[in-house]
């Protein structure tokens, strides 16, 4: 008939036309089903008993579990369009906020029948779950070509929802709840510390790397030297960089008693802040020399050609040009010095790796994960607002 | 007659011991299209970025409109002298507008007279503002890209333009389109410019004036007519000559100097100011071996013939 396949017949046939969808849904029906959703131990040290969804949580929460399965695997099949994508990321955000909300009322259920010591933790189901839902929300989004106002929004209303539910004491028979409530005047602090932590050793990142990075573009001889160190520094592990610099450190600190005054010693934020510094000047130096030196040597030609000074072409001319690269970097510098910090906390530096390590001494997993859910949630947040923030640069094109 | 434009004196510059322009002397009378033409390496370029200091002379003088041209602050100068190179130079994170107003906005020039100045300009290159003010460079043609930076070079009205092969990557059309606008800016403004390029054709049609190089010298400058009729070396004849002297010959004279005045002919006139080739060119599209000649004004004033041609 016509070129246009809907008018063939065979195209009238159901169409799988996304397959990223079924994969993770029949991911998380089959964890849900055979591993457990809720742990529960005898206490905090011992082992304990994994229980699965439909053992664990009401009929009722089973059941919406199972029909928010079935209706993305039919939206699967629907041709796909914007309403589709957003239907199926509201149904996925659903899940998320739903699966730690039905694990707290399993947990507080089953505890009820049993020893008054016992504990309930999230069990392996509910990662997957969880997880699954976040990786299909993400991908609904995605395929919506949602702009940076609903990813905004969508973050806001699962941070909203999540707040909300634990206000309501949905999570308190949790034992990370418990952790979290038997910490909750240090947890605050500890937040802070590491946000402080992270954004002392960007700033100084920046302002160390940046101007290292712009070297070897003046003069080529500095290239080879300037990264054979970075990349040297780059292959230390981050607990023996740690260590190493308490020595030197309170060394300085004897020597010159002002620093001491200043709280410059061999343990605490400072040997943290410079070991996270020594980490990122790779990743931001590199990519200033990426991102500045990719700009158009035409475009500087022709800026310098009309009588822009060195510094006007720096600033108005280089810098906007390699943005978007120079942000690329810092992405990958925030994600990894998030993570770094929280092994600052070995060394005293505190931080939210204070809980890790609390947690790792006790055998407490849930009190690790006090500790590694908010970095990861932290790096995650900042990656997105400098995500949202590259995107909404000026567009432009190649020079 | 008055004194020079430009004026370089001895002028030198070497690259790790390598003469590129060497004892160079050129001058050039304000209000010419002076175009330097040569072989690739032959120095032009180099002579050219000399002039606006990108690229600094080792040794001699450089004098801009009587000044010692490397005695001022170097951005100072630059702002005084248009721009244009072949690869265009835009700022592909500034819309078209922005692009424009790069000098009068370095000289603080007040906003209102900047946009009226880019307005203007858009104009004068025949790009309606309504559409390209807003646009980002990568949105253009390459002709509309070199239209745009052929306008922020004269943006500041400078008295002096410079351009490096500016029309080298553009398709033959454009090209055309491109150097008649220069060639009526060039009538239009009055301004003094120094155009390079290896191509004989435009250097033919644009210049008032052409230096030819030769390994960091030049070794003639005259008219267009000097240099196609009276080669001072074999490099200039067999440069210039390389596809056909006969040609050039006619792209450089015009119908004015050869038409019989009084005399009829039938068909559409051909204007007095176009090129002899031009002229051949009518005859041969048309059959005919005469064609009637007319003045600007439409008036016509005689006839020229194939015999003429050959005189």
């Amino acid at each position: 008939m016509t070129a246009d396949g809907a008018a063939e017949p065979w195209a009238a046939a159901p169409r799988l036309h996304n397959r990223v969808l079924p994969v993770l849904v029949l991911l998380a029906t089959a964890a849900a089903t055979a591993m457990g959703f809720v742990v529960i131990a005898p206490n905090r040290l011992l082992p304990g008993v994994g229980v699965p969804l439909w053992q664990a949580a009401a009929a009722p929460a089973t059941a919406g579990f199972a029909a928010a399965a079935a209706l993305l695997l039919t939206l699967c099949w629907v041709r796909p369009r914007g309403a589709v994508h957003y239907g199926a990321a509201a149904v996925a955000g659903a899940v998320l906020l739903a699966a730690p909300a039905v694990a707290g009322a399993s947990a507080a259920q089953l505890l009820g029948s049993a020893p008054p010591a016992s504990v309930a933790s999230l069990a392996g189901g509910f990662w997957v779950v969880g997880g699954c839902a976040a990786l299909a929300a993400i991908d609904s989004l995605q395929r919506a070509q949602a702009g940076a106002a609903v990813q905004l929004v969508t973050a806001a209303v699962l941070a909203g929802g999540f707040l909300a539910l634990s206000r309501i004491g949905a999570f308190d028979a949790l034992s990370l709840s418990r952790e979290y409530a038997a910490r909750h005047d240090l947890f605050g602090a500890a937040v802070l510390r590491h946000a402080e932590l992270v954004a002392a050793a960007l700033g100084a990142a920046v302002a160390i790397g940046v101007p290292l990075g712009l070297a070897p573009l003046r003069r080529k001889r500095f290239e080879a030297p300037l990264f054979a160190v970075l990349n040297l520094l780059q292959t230390v592990p981050s607990i023996a960089l740690f260590g190493l610099l308490i020595a030197p450190l309170s060394g300085l600190a004897d020597a010159v008693p002002a620093l001491r005054a200043a709280g410059i010693g061999g343990v605490g934020p400072a040997p943290a802040i410079i070991a996270l510094v020594l980490y990122a000047l790779l990743p931001i130096a590199r990519n200033t020399v990426a991102g500045i030196g990719g700009v158009s040597p035409a475009a500087i030609e022709a800026a310098r050609g009309m009588g822009m000074t060195g510094r006007q072409v720096f600033w108005r001319v280089e810098t906007p040009l390699a943005l978007p690269v120079l942000l690329a970097g810092l992405r990958i510098v925030v994600v990894q010095t998030v993570g770094l910090a929280v092994v600052a906390a070995l060394i005293g530096a505190g931080g939210l790796g204070s809980f890790v390590f609390e947690g790792l001494g006790q055998y407490a997993t849930d009190l690790v994960l006090l500790g590694a859910l908010p970095a990861i949630l932290m790096a995650l947040g900042a990656d997105f607002v400098l995500r949202l923030a590259a995107r909404a640069m000026p567009r432009r094109g190649a020079a | 007659m008055s004194e020079p434009m430009i004026e370089l004196r001895g002028v030198s510059k070497s690259y790790n011991g390598r003469a590129v322009v060497g004892d160079l002397t050129l001058a050039v009378p304000r209000g010419a299209l002076c175009v330097l033409l040569g072989p690739s390496g032959c120095g032009k370029s180099t002579t050219l970025r000399m002039i606006n200091r990108l690229v600094p002379c080792d040794g001699g003088t450089i004098r801009i409109d009587g000044e010692d041209a490397l005695r001022p602050p170097v951005e100072a100068l630059r702002r005084r002298i248009g721009y244009v190179i072949q690869s265009t130079g835009l700022f592909p994170h500034w819309r078209v507008d922005d692009n424009i107003a790069t000098v009068p906005r370095l000289l603080h020039w007040p906003e209102p007279r900047v946009r009226a100045r880019v307005h203007e300009l858009l104009e004068m290159l025949r790009l309606d503002p309504r559409i390209y003010a807003g646009k980002y460079p990568h949105q253009l043609s390459g002709g509309e890209q070199q239209r745009v930076g052929v306008a922020r070079a004269l943006a500041a009205d400078p008295e002096l333009l410079l351009m490096d092969e500016p029309f080298a990557a553009v398709d033959p059309v454009t090209r055309d389109a491109l150097q008649a606008e220069i060639a009526r800016i060039h009538e239009a403004t009055g301004k003094t410019i120094v155009f390079v390029t290896h191509d004989i054709a435009e250097a033919l049609r644009l210049a008032t004036m052409i230096a030819v190089m030769d390994r960091g010298r030049v070794v003639q400058s005259g008219t267009p007519l000097d240099i196609v009729e009276r080669p001072a070396s074999d490099f200039v004849r067999d440069f210039v000559g390389v596809q056909g002297l006969g040609l050039k010959l006619l792209a450089v004279r015009r119908v004015r100097d050869r038409l019989q005045t009084g005399e009829q002919a039938d068909g559409e006139p051909i204007d007095a100011g176009a090129t002899l080739a031009e002229a051949l060119a009518a005859m041969v599209a048309r059959r005919v071996g005469r064609l009637a000649v007319a003045e600007g004004d439409g008036r016509v004033v005689g006839a020229i013939a194939l015999g003429d041609l050959v005189r």
